[in-house]
């Protein structure tokens, strides 16, 4: 290990660079700033080196009698170069490498690949759903011919294809790259894709009697190339050069897969992944992409209200939270009760923590989430935030552990008020009925549920793309989240709202940015010194150890 | 079968065919052991294994399977003393359109096949072996069971072979019936039980990650055959000596197979001699001298050939057709292979552009489709020459095809790239007159709607 990393001299287009041992050559070329087109190749997979698009001209140092290189003029090696192009995707560099990917052959190359590639796949970009991100395209500008010499009829194949529950195949548009296959075999492990039939019939199928309805299906569509895989969630619902796209994380479990989220209009369309090795790779899960379709709901709670008899009805920010300050004042510190989220950010815990130091109650915990993992990215927690709740103090080392006691507070009558912010309560155990029974019950949520319609105060928040804030994923990552939408109606930001209540119990000034919300945080939790929300970055800060194994994928 | 059997032309020298439809041979082991058989796998057990391998070097013994790579350069890529196990695979997937030899071997001579394999196998010390054999000869899968086990009886196989110490197991695997199989790294990836694509070389060249990622060599029937001859005469000998088998199909009076020493014969000797001529009133045409891959020689070409003067000196030589000699090397100079050694003939009557629509047809068909222009390209010529003769040809079509052959050779992963488009460039290069007049119309040269 301690062995220095061996760097090797490569000729590219005539400039010599030095790589490290292991380069793919590919890669070292665009790293020398020449991007070489490729179909088939990704990173995260393997290489079949089947396109061909990314051909180029390679040589070896040329050796003299002696089996030495022989030096030229400029005191570097001469190349021989090998009179048959190359695929960039599949060799490494190699000490003394020369590498072409602007000379004539290579141009030649790319235009004739370019050409077979098109001659059958179907003219219907204006209603493809990868137009606008389609690599046929791209490179169609770059490297296609504005006419075509193909005077024959195109091949035909199954269109419409329902692959699997979420992801629909166009056979005609498929370039037979092969990267969905290699996905579902080396990442999802789930070898159900493949081809049959041969030659320029060869087409792209599920495994006779098997779908693709993996967790993982949908990533199949992101490296799709072209439009063959479609998001049947996703598919003719939006242009996507139309689509404003916003850097976050996904909230579905502790993982925090990064992600990019398409919105058009105050609407979201779509989340990809985004890649970070120190997280999700390149990948996200089905569940966790498609678990936005709630924030788009026309049953989102807009306005602020207030229990009247045995309905709510609508009131101003002003009145619902100088209620709720009179309803939490007549109790005393341990008749009420704080049930937080590590659906929450960071910041929104760290002023909840303060709401409960306000209250001065000694009831407080989150409501812990789970499910089975799965050896690639998802989480057993699916609280996004478990280990910021935990680092924050909301909960303890075992979330939840506080709960069955609440509920025993509150069914005893010991417990006359809980704020509620973002769960309901009957997740652990509490009925709606004995909701109803208590004096006072503020709840911060974006949906409705037994909980909101039990509420004396009903606060309408944002969800997880309206907000911006902070996260700590299960290995100990500290992430951010960005705003792509705004919230509906008058449903506000959850931090104004829990520093409002804070207002309202101790007649402070609050706090006028996120940002110094973070900057007192990290003033006083050490891992977070010299960090600030802008410092965080797109793709995280490690904080703490992990606390957990990576995930396969990653 | 009946039409191709044939008794030995007097300048023929039958060496691997020497048991072909000779009376009274059978293909059992009793028949073979009672002609010598098997001696030379006993002399081969007493050799040192590297001392084979210096052999088959020094006979300069070259693959019949179509590459013409030399055999002993192929073995000596495996490295002694790895930790892998080392297997040898016998490719029996003979499917070259104008080849039909190894079948005879297979079906008439199978004993003379395992003997050349066993000594193959001592030879780079393969402890298992294989005969991939293609799914449309099961007879020929058949009579390769029944002779394993009649050499598994005999002691030929086994454990301990003749108490040499050298375990031998060889099973015969069957294809599913495609031509990629033939190309070695797809037939690899056939018996792993996955779709044959052929695999990219770097990094998976067989000597080094072959089967099971193990270090692997695979050979044609007639080429492990020849190794049993070698090891009988030297490589020294074998080097002058050696023959090769020819199939002989298309417009000759006698088509079949026959064995010559290599460089032994001509072309005109071949057809006129050996094959009774043409057909009555025709003249010849072209020749396509090593399986319907090998780039067509045509009548009316000369060839300049280089030849060695007997005083050391090279001297160049302009020749027809009819006097080039059926060897790798002259072929080659002369613009087109010995390949699998299937000669097909064509006389005056043949019409070039049905000719090469009915190798695209099968090349079309054969394609893998793994990589792009192969599996495209091939598909678009045999559209091209399928309208062509069928009156829709227009004036651009010899230009289009000779276009997307040439975006094809040199850019795919395995050789049938280049076996797909020599047909189309030579056919187009030798005979570029009869395609242009299939040509109609000029033909709406942009055809800018069917990109």
């Amino acid at each position: 290990m301690s062995e220095p990393t061996q760097l090797f001299n490569v000729q590219i287009d005539g400039v010599w660079h030095q790589f490290k041992k292991g380069t793919r050559v590919i890669e070292a070329c665009a790293q020398a700033g020449k991007f070489v087109p490729h179909y088939c190749y990704h990173p995260k997979l393997s290489s079949p080196g089947n396109c061909r698009m990314c051909l180029i001209e390679m040589g070896m140092p040329k050796l003299g009698p002696d089996r030495k290189p022989e030096i030229g003029a400029d005191g570097k090696p001469v190349i021989n170069w090998i009179p048959r192009a190359q695929i960039s995707c599949a060799q490494d560099v190699a000490e003394g490498m020369g590498i072409r990917t602007d000379s004539p052959m290579v141009k030649e190359c790319r235009n004739g690949v370019m050409e077979f590639l098109l001659i059958n796949h179907p003219l219907d970009c204006p209603i493809c759903d990868q137009a606008g991100e389609c690599q046929l395209q791209e490179y169609s500008v770059e490297f296609g011919t504005a006419g075509s010499r193909f005077l024959e009829d195109k091949v035909k194949k199954p269109k419409r294809v329902e692959l699997g529950p979420r992801v629909t195949l166009d056979d005609e548009r498929c370039i037979l790259c092969s990267r969905c296959i290699r996905f579902m075999r080396e990442i999802a492990h789930d070898d159900v894709l493949g081809f049959v039939s041969r030659g320029s019939h060869t087409y792209l199928t599920a495994h006779p009697n098997r779908l693709l309805d993996s967790n993982y299906s949908l990533n199949t569509v992101d490296i799709c190339p072209v439009g063959a895989l479609t998001s049947t969630d996703f598919r003719f619902k939006m242009r996507v050069w139309f689509l404003k796209e916003t850097k976050s994380i996904c909230t579905s479990c502790a993982t925090g897969c990064n992600t990019i989220i398409g919105t058009r209009q105050n609407q979201i369309f779509r989340q990809t992944p985004r890649e970070n090795d120190a997280v999700n790779s390149a990948w996200m899960c089905d569940y966790g992409r498609l678990n936005f379709h709630s924030v788009n709901s026309t049953d989102r709670l807009k306005t602020p209200r207030v229990r009247e008899g045995q309905g709510l009805v609508d009131t101003t920010w002003n009145k619902a939270l100088v209620k709720s300050g009179e309803e939490l004042k007549q109790f005393s510190k341990d008749e009420i009760a704080v049930i937080a989220s590590g659906k929450m950010t960071n910041e929104e815990l760290w002023l909840a923590k303060d709401l409960v130091a306000s209250i001065g109650t000694s009831r407080h915990d989150i409501i812990p989430r789970t499910g089975e993992a799965d050896d690639i990215l998802m989480s057993t927690d699916r609280n996004p935030n478990i280990l910021g709740a935990q680092l924050i103090g909301l909960t303890g080392e075992k979330p939840g552990l506080g709960l069955e006691d609440i509920a025993e507070g509150v069914r005893s009558g010991a417990i006359k008020a809980i704020v509620a912010l973002g769960e309901d309560l009957t997740q652990f155990g509490l009925t709606a009925d004995e909701l109803r029974k208590l004096a006072s019950l503020i709840v911060m949520d974006i949906l409705p549920n037994d909980t909101t319609r039990s509420a004396t105060v009903l606060l309408p928040s944002s969800a997880f793309s309206e907000k911006r804030g902070s996260m700590i994923n299960i290995k100990g990552r500290l992430q951010r989240l960005n705003r792509a939408t705004q919230p509906p109606g008058l449903a506000r930001d959850d931090w104004e709202i829990i520093r409002d209540l804070i207002q309202q119990l101790t007649g402070s000034d609050g706090i006028y940015l996120i940002e110094d919300v973070f900057k007192q945080m990290a003033e006083s939790i050490s891992e977070m010194n010299a960090l600030s929300l802008s410092r965080i970055g797109d793709k995280g800060v490690q904080l703490v150890e992990e606390t957990e194994e990576a995930p396969a994928a990653v | 079968m009946a039409s191709t059997t044939r008794t030995a032309h007097p300048r023929e020298k039958r060496i691997i065919f020497k048991n072909i439809d000779r009376p009274g041979w059978t293909n059992d082991i009793g028949c073979y052991l009672g002609d010598g058989g098997y001696e030379d796998l006993k002399k081969a057990l007493a050799m040192n294994p590297q001392d084979i391998v210096n052999e088959v070097k020094a006979s300069g013994l070259r693959g019949r399977g179509g590459a013409g790579f030399p055999c002993g350069v192929k073995w000596g890529f495996i490295k002694p003393g790895g930790s892998k196990p080392v297997y040898l695979i016998c490719n029996a997937d003979e499917s070259e359109p104008g080849t039909f030899k190894d079948r005879y071997i297979i079906h008439q001579d199978p004993h003379q096949l395992l003997e050349g394999m066993i000594i193959s196998c001592f030879a780079v010390n393969a402890r298992l072996a294989y005969i991939y054999i293609r799914g449309e000869f099961p007879l020929g899968a058949k009579i390769l069971e029944r002779a394993l086990a009649e050499a598994r009886e005999r002691g030929f196989l086994g454990k301990n072979i003749l108490g040499s110490g050298f375990d031998l197991e060889i099973y015969v695997f069957r294809g599913a019936g495609a031509y990629i199989c033939g190309e070695e790294t797809g037939l690899i990836e056939s018996m792993e039980g996955k779709r044959p694509y052929p695999r990219i070389k770097p990094p998976y060249f067989p000597a080094v990650l072959g089967l099971y990622m193990s270090p692997t060599i695979v050979n044609n029937v007639e080429t492990l055959c020849h190794v049993k001859h070698i090891v009988r005469m030297g490589g020294a000998e074998y080097s002058k000596v050696g023959t090769r088998v020819l199939c002989v199909s298309g417009d000759v009076q006698r088509q079949g197979y026959c064995e010559f020493e290599v460089g032994g014969i001509t072309m005109g000797e071949l057809i006129y001699d050996v094959c009774g001529g043409l057909k009555p009133g025709r003249t010849l045409k072209a020749v396509i001298p090593g399986g319907s891959s090998a780039k067509v020689l045509s009548a009316k070409d000369r060839y300049k050939i280089k030849k060695k003067q007997p005083d050391g000196s090279m001297a160049e030589n302009e020749i027809g057709l009819e006097d080039v000699a059926i060897d790798f090397d002259t072929l080659a100079a002369v613009g087109s292979m010995a390949g699998s050694g299937g000669v097909i003939v064509m006389d005056d009557s043949r019409d070039m552009v049905w000719a090469l629509n009915n190798i695209n047809e099968f090349y079309a068909h054969e394609s893998c489709g793994q990589c792009t222009p192969c599996r495209e390209g091939s598909l678009w010529m045999k559209k091209i020459t399928e309208r062509m003769l069928h009156g829709g040809g227009v004036l651009q079509d010899s230009d289009t095809l000779k276009r997307v052959a040439d975006n094809i050779a040199g850019r795919t992963i395995c050789a049938f790239g280049e076996a797909c488009a020599w047909p189309t460039q030579s056919f187009i290069a030798k005979f570029r007159d009869e395609f242009v007049a299939t040509a109609k119309t000029e033909g709406n040269g942009n055809g800018s709607t069917n990109h």
